[in-house]
């Protein structure tokens, strides 16, 4: 019946990433395909490189920033890992809200992991604030050559003025979120499929 | 030797069957009906199943994960064990698949082929004439056709009135090799390829005889200049048939039309661009040549369903004053992605073998500064 395609039961460890992500069985099979599938080598565990040969991830200008934050440390990131950062981009549904059990960690779909997820995009050397100089690297990478050194510069730092409140010259996480507190994240960070 | 005289009976009779019932239709270009037959308790078969399945299953699936299934295990990746009865049907579809057409359709691709390369040699005595080109026209199409009924293939042609002239150049997607047999169904065309080894190059070599094609050594293939002045040639002479040109250069999912090569548009001329859809719901034509061979590939055509498909040709397209050939390529690949229904990619489809040019980077790069500088902030 299929010896090719993906059981339920050959993803190891499948009921405790389903707890942890809130994915649906039917999509966790969906990323299991989807990883082997990257996996060119059936190395078991895919490395920058298998994520480079993703067409729309090359041309995607942050989309070294993007591969990235799939190797939180190290140079390999497993199943396991994969749908933990995909988990991020799961909708929010309103089941998830009002089910909170305190004693649960958040789901890694909150409002609040999601922002922490693009946080951490720009904070390049992960010490928990996108300091003048981080801002001003990301978006060297969004706009290339298009923009001037100066131009972009005043953008920078107009950026990092108006989200900083206690005046230390770099954007913390706390700072981050309230700037973005009218912002639809939970809507704009979700992929319908991954529900 | 009763058991081999009945074997003998039985084979004999098999045999006169498909040569009256199919053989026969397809010289003459007429349809018997048989396929739409098929095609009919094809699709009541599936709609009846699809209530089945969602009876049994709503309260484990949310409905839009089981969409409806076509009994194929190879194109539903969830399957998960459901129900005995759905099991016992999908057994069914198995025996069915395997036992009955598979051996129909292995018996009809064999015959078809070895009819082409008997055809076309014959035909290649001949000399040069009208009734020559004719002959091989009419062994080309009943070869073809006798082809397509060995994958069940049902083909709907639209426009046919824009169909490719001689001394033009067809284009079209590429989804599968079957593509080619689909479009020469419909009439005869000049093919351009690699020359091949094996049972495939005897294909070659026999139709070379009946009509020109365009063969290449695979050292004359990198020598760009060299296949643009052979195509050239093949298309100043007006009475010579259409060239058929993928200008992916692979095979594609056909759920999308990936960057056109310029070569094919550099050498002027008039370009039919042709549209070639397949409905999955039967059979997912798409040869993905990194899994499967060509042996396994076939047959897995010939142990699905049916292979249907939607045709369209298109008004002929030529190149504008001031065009280039990758703006030209380009205009052609989006009229075809738009009369397909497929999207479009800008990446080049042998993007495994090779990086993305940075010109796709740099236009979004293009639209994100334009977000940040034109209105001046973030935020």
């Amino acid at each position: 019946m299929g010896s090719r395609s993906s059981h339920a039961a050959v993803i190891p460890d499948g009921d405790s990433i389903r707890r942890e992500t809130g994915f649906s069985q039917a999509s966790l099979l969906r990323l299991h395909h989807r990883f082997r599938a990257l996996d060119r080598n059936k190395k078991g565990y895919l490395s920058r490189m298998d994520l480079q040969q993703i067409g729309a991830l090359a041309v995607n200008p942050l989309g070294d920033r993007i591969i990235e934050s799939f190797f939180p440390d190290g140079q390999r990131v497993d199943f396991p890992g994969f749908v933990r950062v995909l988990a991020h981009f799961r909708p929010v549904e309103d089941e998830d809200t009002e089910t909170q059990d305190p004693k649960k960690p958040e789901p890694l779909n909150s409002r609040r992991n999601k922002l922490h997820y693009a946080f951490q995009l720009y904070d390049l050397d992960r010490d928990g604030k996108i300091s003048r100089h981080e801002m001003l690297q990301v978006l060297r990478l969004m706009v290339g050559v298009q923009v001037t050194e100066e131009q972009l510069e005043n953008i920078a730092d107009r950026t990092v003025q108006e989200a900083d409140e206690d005046g230390d010259g770099a954007v913390s996480f706390v700072e981050f979120t309230k700037s973005l507190e009218k912002m639809d994240v939970e809507q704009k960070m979700s992929i319908r499929i991954l529900k | 030797m009763e058991g081999a005289e009945l074997a003998g009976k039985i084979l004999s009779t098999w045999l006169t069957l498909v040569l009256g019932f199919i053989l026969l239709p397809s010289v003459f270009g007429v349809s018997l009906g048989i396929s739409e037959i098929y095609m009919k308790i094809l699709v009541k078969t599936l709609e009846g199943l699809e209530a089945i399945v969602e009876d049994e299953v709503t309260q484990r699936f949310s409905s839009e994960e089981l969409v409806s299934w076509n009994l194929l295990t190879r194109t539903n990746v969830n399957f998960q064990y459901i129900s005995l009865r759905l099991t016992m049907v999908w057994v069914l579809g198995v025996i069915v698949r395997y036992c009955v057409l598979l051996p129909l359709r292995v018996t009809l691709a064999f015959i078809g082929i070895s009819l082409l390369v008997i055809g076309t040699t014959l035909v290649g005595q001949l000399p040069d004439s009208s009734l020559k080109n004719w002959l091989s026209e009419l062994v080309h199409l009943t070869c073809c056709r006798i082809c397509v009924r060995a994958l069940s293939g049902t083909i709907h042609y639209h426009n046919k009135q824009y169909r490719p002239q001689k001394g033009g150049i067809c284009v079209a997607n590429h989804t599968s090799p079957i593509d080619v047999l689909i479009l020469t169904t419909d009439g005869c065309y000049a093919m351009v390829g690699q020359v091949h080894g094996g049972l495939m190059g005897i294909i070659q070599r026999a139709m070379v005889k009946a009509c020109p094609h365009v063969w290449f050594e695979r050292s004359e293939m990198k020598d760009r200049h060299l296949v643009t002045k052979r195509l050239k040639e093949h298309i100043a002479d007006k009475k010579k048939l259409p060239i058929l040109i993928f200008p992916e250069g692979t095979c594609i999912n056909n759920t999308s039309v990936m960057m056109f090569k310029k070569g094919s548009f550099e050498i002027g001329g008039t370009i039919h661009p042709v549209a070639i859809k397949y409905n999955p719901q039967f059979g997912d034509a798409f040869w993905n040549s990194s899994k499967y061979n060509m042996v396994s590939y076939l047959l897995r055509m010939m142990t699905s369903w049916a292979i249907v498909c939607d045709v369209w040709y298109m008004p002929p397209m030529t190149r504008e004053e001031g065009e280039d050939a990758v703006q030209f390529a380009n205009r052609v690949k989006s009229a075809i992605a738009i009369q397909g229904g497929l999207t479009e990619l800008p990446w080049d489809g042998g993007l495994k073998r090779a990086k993305v040019k940075d010109i796709f980077k740099e236009e979004q790069q293009k639209n994100y500064s334009k977000m940040i500088v034109g209105n001046g902030s973030l935020s």
